[in-house]
């Protein structure tokens, strides 16, 4: 079943931090909602997998240029920016 | 409830000014907190525009509330989210366009759970909606605040969007008029994602013609969705004797099941009724929520704090930022959901869950297929029970379960209309009207027909 160190592997997979009390909370959700999931053990279709219920293959559109989004209105929700670029945390250690 | 009808004969009479200088006091005060967003100064404009005679639109004049989950230029939209408290979007979506090409006053956005994950708006950051038909009980969800706004007369048009029923339990536990249109008639460009391959944007109304009017305006072509249909919609409701079927899998608690066989014989006189079994959907509802809470963990790997959306006083290391950034920006029923996507779609589950429910899937559409081969509608009890107290739902699971009627409908992208169809101790019952793909004016020309009958 499901243990603190999957909810923490789950956890750190979906970038979501958690703490103890949620890690106790989560593992007993996660139980009931497994539980519930699977009820999809009891069989196993022989069918293919339905992706996309509407067929549709390839939409393409003409390549054509049209007007851009104002920088400054897209910039405006970030907090951190510099010379009008997106200003992200560090990556490099 | 307010018609269009209603409503354009009071624009006769009155200033559209003044109307919607009234509406908006109401939305306002927010009594049953079906709002997020007054959007009172556009709103007043556009009614100046009206008395000032720019009437050329199909809805001029006529108030609508937004779902706050629809993205609209300069007006800030939320998702019910502390994540989107502040986000502005810098466009438009699809519909917002064509809303705004026919002349419709936009009032407000409509209070939601969080992202649209709940049945009940109490996931949602800004607090619960309540029933306008009873306070102590919840309204429904996710779309509850466009339902309450209809109900309880601030609105006389809302959008909704439905996932797995977003738009048709509101709209049942309400007693409005929501319509669930076939996946890829509207187009979900500027609609904020959750489980892409399941949601549609929808009308909520306080009756059938008005449903077909507003489906009209935000059907059609649009090549910025790629799984737009490229189809318009044009309104006009068909009448004959329809073959319905009744869904032997879809049941309710005694009390709303009565009355909708009370409903099923009061039908008989203009159509045809069967029992017809489905036996796919014993597995439709797990297959539902593993594949939305798969879709749900990758879209909303987007909220990072960086573009757009809740932020931290300062930048960190990226793995400490984003974690905190989510870990303080999502409710808690949005974690569980990105945390069981994640789960589902991890090494060694991938094919014990997220493959197999995409299998199920293949099964319940060829289910419906085959039902329609045989039937033109297909009904059931929209919701298994009347309006849930306001916390009655602790668990999560018992919340899901609540959405076994409408969650098939999503997985084989049909379409289906809520009506209200009777009550139990003074709360509404809705009666779900399934249509093959692209039947819309098949489930519009039935719902009428009922409406004249007064069932």
């Amino acid at each position: 079943m499901i243990d603190d160190s999957t909810v923490k592997h789950v956890a750190n997979l979906s970038k979501i931090e958690v703490d103890e009390k949620e890690i106790q909370e989560f593992k007993r959700d996660f139980e009931r909602i497994i539980e519930f999931f699977n009820k999809l053990d009891e069989i196993d279709p022989d069918v293919e997998p339905t992706y996309n219920v509407i067929p549709l293959k390839n939409v393409m559109r003409e390549d054509e240029p049209a007007k851009p989004t104002e920088r400054e209105k897209i910039l405006a929700n970030a907090k951190f920016k510099e010379e009008g670029y997106f200003k992200g945390p560090r990556v490099v250690e | 409830m307010i018609t269009v009808k209603e409503w354009r004969e009071k624009l006769g009479e009155e200033k559209a000014y003044d109307l919607i200088a009234e509406l908006i006091e109401k939305a306002k005060k927010n009594t049953y907190n079906s709002f997020i967003t007054v959007t009172e100064e556009i709103a007043l404009r556009q009614a100046e525009e009206y008395d000032k005679g720019k009437r050329n639109g199909k809805l001029a004049g006529i108030p609508i509330a937004i779902k706050d989950i629809i993205s609209t230029e300069g007006i800030r939209t939320t998702c019910g989210s502390k994540m989107l408290e502040n986000y502005i979007p810098p466009f438009d979506a699809h519909v917002i366009e064509r809303l705004k090409q026919e002349k419709a006053i936009i009032i407000g956005k409509t209070n939601m759970d969080e992202f649209g994950m709940g049945t009940t708006t109490e996931t949602s950051y800004f607090g619960v909606v309540k029933n306008p038909r009873d306070v102590e009980r919840v309204a429904g969800g996710s779309s509850g605040g466009s339902a309450s706004a209809i109900a309880g007369n601030e609105t006389v048009l809302a959008l909704g969007t439905d996932t797995g029923g977003s738009i048709r339990c509101p709209s049942s536990f309400t007693g409005v008029y929501g319509l669930k249109p076939t996946y890829g008639l509207v187009s979900r460009y500027g609609l904020i994602a959750y489980a892409n391959s399941l949601e549609q944007i929808g009308p909520m109304a306080s009756c059938i013609d008005d449903l077909g009017l507003l489906l009209e305006v935000i059907a059609g072509k649009d090549e910025r969705d790629s799984t737009n249909a490229g189809r318009s919609f044009v309104y006009s409701p068909v009448e004959k004797k329809f073959r319905i079927g009744v869904i032997k899998e879809m049941r309710a608690d005694e009390r709303v099941q009565e009355v909708f066989d009370e409903f099923v014989s009061s039908i008989s006189k203009f159509a045809e009724i069967e029992e017809v079994s489905l036996p796919s959907l014993a597995y439709a509802l797990p297959a539902y929520y593993v594949i939305a809470m798969s879709e749900a963990s990758s879209n909303l790997a987007r909220y990072d704090g960086v573009r757009y959306g809740y932020a931290l006083k300062n930048l960190d290391s990226w793995t400490n930022y984003f974690s905190r950034v989510r870990k303080e920006g999502f409710g808690k029923e949005v974690k569980r959901r990105i945390m069981m996507g994640s789960y589902a779609l991890s090494a060694g589950y991938y094919g014990k869950y997220y493959l197999k429910a995409l299998k199920v899937r293949t099964l319940v559409v060829q289910d419906f297929m085959r039902a329609f081969e045989k039937f033109d509608l297909l009904i059931s009890p929209t919701m298994p029970s009347t309006a849930f107290r306001i916390g009655e739902l602790a668990d999560p699971v018992t919340m899901y379960m609540a959405d076994i009627n409408t969650t098939p409908i999503n997985l084989a992208g049909l379409p289906a209309l809520s009506m209200p169809a009777g009550e139990v101790k003074g709360l509404p019952v809705g009666v779900q009207i399934i249509g093959n793909h692209f039947d819309e004016n098949m489930i519009l020309g039935f719902g009428r027909m009922v409406e004249r009958n007064e069932v």
